[in-house]
C-alpha cells in the first residue's frame, strides 16, 4: 500500500499518497486544477501545459509530477492563473476555434475553460492557420482546425487488442491526427461518439450528430468546469 | 476624362446606406441608385462544413432576424436528411418551429414600427434628427415606448424557449427540433403576469394598427403618394391561398393582380428565380425568369404578402386584411408606405398565431425529429420579416457542403428599393443644386419602408448614415452629402 504523504495547495493542509500524480492528489482534496490533455485511467501526457502548477517555486505540469512528502504547491496565485489563461489562449489562437456553429459548444472542454479564465480576447495574434477537415470516414469527421494535439484520442480510444484507432501524423507544425486504416473500418456509431466524448474540443465529430442536446442543457451549461470540486469546499 | 469613384467596398457592420443620384444634360434626374456594398462571404466560407451545422452557422448572417435564417437553413437541410420538403417533420416538430418564427416576426416587425418607424409618424418626418428617434419618443409619448420594449421582449423570451436562446438559437436541427414546450414555459407566455401574455399582445398590436391608422388619416396625401409605383409582388403562400409565414409555394402576382406563378414548388426556384448582377453594388438583382430581367423584379415583404395572399387565417388580422385591401378595391397595393401598414397587420397576425400555438397541446408532444432518406440537394424558403428568403445547398458524399446560395430578402427587394430612392430623387431633386437635410430624410423614410437588412447597421438610435451623391450626364460629382 501506497505511502500517505502530507502536502499544501495554496497553503491548504492535504493528505495523498506518495507518488500518485498531483492533478490525482488535489482531487482527492476536493480541489480544482484544470486540465485539457489528462483523462482519467490513461496515462498522463503533459501535451496542453493548462494543469501548470508551481512545486516548491519550480513551474511543474501537475498531471505527470509525483507526489511527495512536504510538496509546497501554488494553485490559484495570480501567477499560475495568468500562465493557464494565456496557455489557453495560445490554443484558441493557433486553430481555428469557431465556437458559434461547433457542436462541442457548451460540453467543450477548451471553451470551458476560456470561460472559467474570462478569456476575453486573446493576447496573441491569431493565425488563422489553413486546415482541413476530413469526413471522408463514414462515420466520424476530423476538423484539424479545432484540434490542440492533445492525443486523448490516441491514448484513449483503443480496440479489443489495445491498438488505437488514431495516431499522430506529419511533423512538425504540420503534425495532425489521423485514423489508422487498418482499424478505420471498427469504427461504428459507438466509437464515433466515444471519440468525440473523449475529444475535449469540436476536433472529433460522430456524423449527423448536429445540436440534438438544446442550449442550456449541455455538459458545462449544467455544471461549469471544476464546478464539481468546488462545490464540495 | 477621368471620373472620380465613390464607391467604398465596407462591411455591413460599417454600414451605411450610398446614393448615387445621375443628372442628364438639362440637370433633371435621370437615375437613382442605391449601392449596398456589403460582402460577407457566407456562400464561401460554409462550403466544406458538415451540413447539420448549416441551420446554426448561416444564421450569424444577421443579428435581427437570425430565427428566419436559421428556419430557412433548416428547412433546406430537413430536405438533404430526408425529412421532406416542408411536409415532412412531426406535428409537434413543425409548430415548435412556428412558433419560434411567428415570434421572431412579432419582435421584429415590433422593432421596426416602434424603434425606427413610429419618430417618424408621431415626431414627424422632418423633426430634428437629434429628437427624431426612440428616445425622443419615450420622452413625448411614454406610454407608447414600453408598450414597444415590452411586445420585443415578449417575442425575444418566446425565441429563446423554443430556440434556446434569444439571439442564434438552436432548436431547429434537422428533421425536426431539439426539445418541446413545457407546461410551464407555455403558462408563462398564455398566463403570464401583464404584460407579457398573449392576450396583452394582442391588444396592443390592434392599438399599434389604430395608432397608424389614425396618422394616415390625418396625412393621406403623403403616405399614398410617397413613392408609388407599379410592380410584381412575390411571397409564399399556403396551399388555400392563406398568409403563411413559415411554409408553402412560391406566389407571383403582377401589379394587376393577375398571377404569374401560383403554388409553385420552391425545390425548384432556380427555375422560377433568375439573379442578375450590375458593376455597382455586391448586391443581386433577382427577377422572374418568365418574365425577364427588364420586367421580371418584384417586391417582397408585408406588402408584397399582403398582395399575393388570398386571407389571412386569423380573425382579427383577417378583418383588418379585408380593410387593407378595400383601400384599393381588392386590386395590389403598390404604395411604399403601406408596407408600415401591412406590417402592423403581420404583428396582429403573429400575436393571434402565438396565442393559438400556445393552446395546441401538441407542442407538449416528444416526438421531435423525423428522418429518411438522405438527399444531395436542399432548398428551404421561409417568408422572413423583410420577405421571401432562399437557401440552397448541395453536399457531396462525405456530407460537406459544397455549393450554397442565398437569396436573402433585401436583395429580393433590390430594384424596388432603387425605384423609390429614384422616386424620391425625381421629386425633390430635380433641377437642384445642392442636397439638403430634407432631401436626406425623404430617401432615408423610402429605404426604410421597406425594412432593408442593411438597417441591420443602421438600426442605430437616431439617423441613418447614408452618403448620397450627386454626378452629372457625364458622370462628375456635383455634390456630395455624407451623415
Amino acid at each position: 500500500m501506497s505511502e500517505f504523504v502530507s502536502f499544501k495547495i495554496d497553503g491548504k493542509q492535504c493528505m495523498g499518497r506518495a507518488g500518485e500524480y498531483i492533478t490525482e492528489a488535489a482531487e482527492r482534496n476536493n480541489i480544482y486544477i484544470p486540465t485539457l490533455c489528462d483523462y482519467k485511467g490513461t496515462a498522463p501526457k503533459a501535451s496542453c501545459r493548462v494543469c501548470t502548477v508551481k512545486v516548491n517555486g519550480r513551474v511543474m505540469t501537475s498531471c505527470t509530477t509525483p507526489l511527495q512528502e512536504g510538496m509546497e504547491i501554488e494553485n490559484e496565485t495570480a501567477e499560475i492563473q495568468d500562465i493557464r489563461s494565456g496557455i489557453i489562449e495560445l490554443l484558441f489562437a493557433e486553430g481555428n476555434h469557431l465556437c458559434p456553429s461547433c457542436e462541442k459548444s457548451g460540453s467543450c472542454e477548451l471553451q470551458a475553460l476560456g470561460y472559467r479564465f474570462r478569456m476575453m480576447v486573446p493576447r496573441f495574434p491569431y493565425l488563422f492557420p489553413v486546415r482541413e477537415i476530413d469526413a471522408s470516414h463514414p462515420k466520424l469527421i476530423k476538423d484539424h482546425n479545432r484540434c490542440i494535439l492533445c492525443k486523448r484520442c490516441v491514448r484513449v480510444m483503443k480496440d479489443e487488442k489495445g491498438r488505437s484507432f488514431f495516431a499522430f501524423y506529419k511533423r512538425g507544425a504540420k503534425l495532425e491526427i489521423t485514423i489508422a486504416p487498418e482499424l478505420a473500418d471498427k469504427i461504428t456509431d459507438e466509437v464515433a461518439q466515444q471519440a468525440m466524448d473523449v475529444c475535449p474540443t469540436g476536433a472529433l465529430l460522430k456524423k449527423r450528430k448536429g445540436w440534438d442536446v438544446p442550449v442550456g442543457k449541455r455538459l458545462f451549461d449544467m455544471k461549469p468546469i471544476g464546478s464539481e470540486f468546488e462545490q464540495v469546499k | 476624362m477621368s471620373r472620380k469613384i465613390t464607391i467604398e467596398p465596407v462591411t455591413r457592420v460599417e454600414g451605411h446606406g450610398k446614393v448615387t443620384i445621375h443628372l442628364d444634360k438639362a440637370g433633371e434626374v435621370s437615375q437613382s441608385r442605391l449601392h449596398i456594398v456589403e460582402f460577407r462571404g457566407f456562400e464561401r466560407f460554409v462550403q466544406g462544413r458538415p451540413y447539420w451545422e448549416v441551420p446554426v452557422l448561416v444564421q450569424r448572417l444577421c443579428g435581427i432576424c437570425p430565427v428566419s435564417h436559421h428556419l430557412a437553413a433548416a428547412k433546406a437541410v430537413d430536405v438533404i436528411a430526408g425529412a421532406g420538403t416542408g411536409d415532412g417533420l412531426t406535428v409537434t416538430g413543425e409548430k415548435m418551429r412556428r412558433l419560434m418564427h411567428y415570434a421572431q416576426f412579432f419582435q421584429s416587425h415590433v422593432l421596426h414600427f416602434f424603434h425606427l418607424v413610429s419618430p417618424d409618424l408621431l415626431l414627424g418626418v422632418d423633426a430634428d434628427p437629434a429628437i427624431r428617434n426612440i428616445i425622443g419618443v419615450a420622452l413625448q409619448h411614454k406610454d407608447l415606448a414600453v408598450q414597444g420594449v415590452m411586445m420585443r421582449k415578449f417575442g425575444q423570451e418566446l425565441i429563446e424557449v423554443t430556440a434556446g436562446k434569444k439571439i442564434h438559437g438552436t432548436g431547429a436541427i434537422p428533421g425536426g427540433v431539439n426539445k418541446n414546450l413545457s407546461i410551464e414555459e407555455r403558462d408563462r407566455f398564455l398566463k403570464g403576469a401583464d404584460p407579457l401574455n398573449a392576450d396583452k399582445m394582442i391588444e396592443w398590436s390592434v392599438a399599434a394598427l389604430d395608432l397608424f391608422k389614425d396618422y394616415y388619416g390625418k396625412n393621406k396625401d403623403m403616405i399614398d403618394g410617397f413613392s408609388h409605383f407599379p410592380s410584381n409582388h412575390l411571397s409564399l403562400v399556403r396551399k388555400d391561398g392563406a398568409l403563411d409565414f413559415y411554409h408553402g409555394g412560391i406566389r407571383a402576382v403582377d401589379s394587376e393582380g393577375n398571377k404569374i406563378i401560383d403554388y409553385a414548388d420552391y425545390q425548384d426556384y432556380t427555375n422560377i428565380i433568375g439573379e442578375g448582377v450590375k458593376s455597382w453594388s455586391y448586391m443581386k438583382f433577382p427577377y422572374l425568369l418568365s418574365l425577364g430581367e427588364e420586367e421580371g423584379w418584384y417586391r417582397v415583404g408585408p406588402l408584397a404578402r399582403l398582395n399575393t395572399c388570398d386571407f389571412i387565417p386569423s380573425p382579427l388580422a383577417q378583418k383588418e386584411f379585408e380593410l387593407f385591401k378595400a383601400h384599393t378595391n381588392g386590386k395590389p397595393n403598390n404604395m411604399c408606405m403601406h408596407y408600415h401598414w401591412a406590417r402592423i397587420i403581420e404583428i396582429l397576425h403573429s400575436a393571434e398565431v402565438i396565442k393559438e400555438l400556445l393552446e395546441d397541446p401538441d407542442l407538449q408532444g416528444t416526438d421531435l425529429v423525423a428522418s429518411g432518406e438522405r438527399k444531395d440537394e436542399g432548398v428551404g424558403l421561409v417568408e422572413a420579416p423583410r420577405g421571401t428568403l432562399f437557401h440552397h445547398y448541395n453536399v457531396n458524399e462525405d456530407d460537406q457542403i459544397t455549393m450554397c446560395n442565398l437569396i436573402v430578402s433585401t436583395t429580393n427587394n433590390n430594384v424596388p428599393m432603387n425605384k423609390a430612392v429614384n422616386f424620391v430623387a425625381k421629386a425633390q431633386m430635380s433641377g437642384q443644386a445642392e442636397i439638403t437635410e430634407p432631401m436626406m430624410n425623404m430617401v432615408e423614410v423610402a429605404i426604410r419602408a421597406y425594412d432593408p437588412c442593411l438597417s441591420c447597421a443602421t438600426h442605430a438610435l437616431g439617423e441613418m448614415p447614408l452618403e448620397v451623391t450627386m454626378l452629372d450626364a457625364d458622370g462628375n460629382e456635383i455634390t456630395s452629402r455624407k451623415r
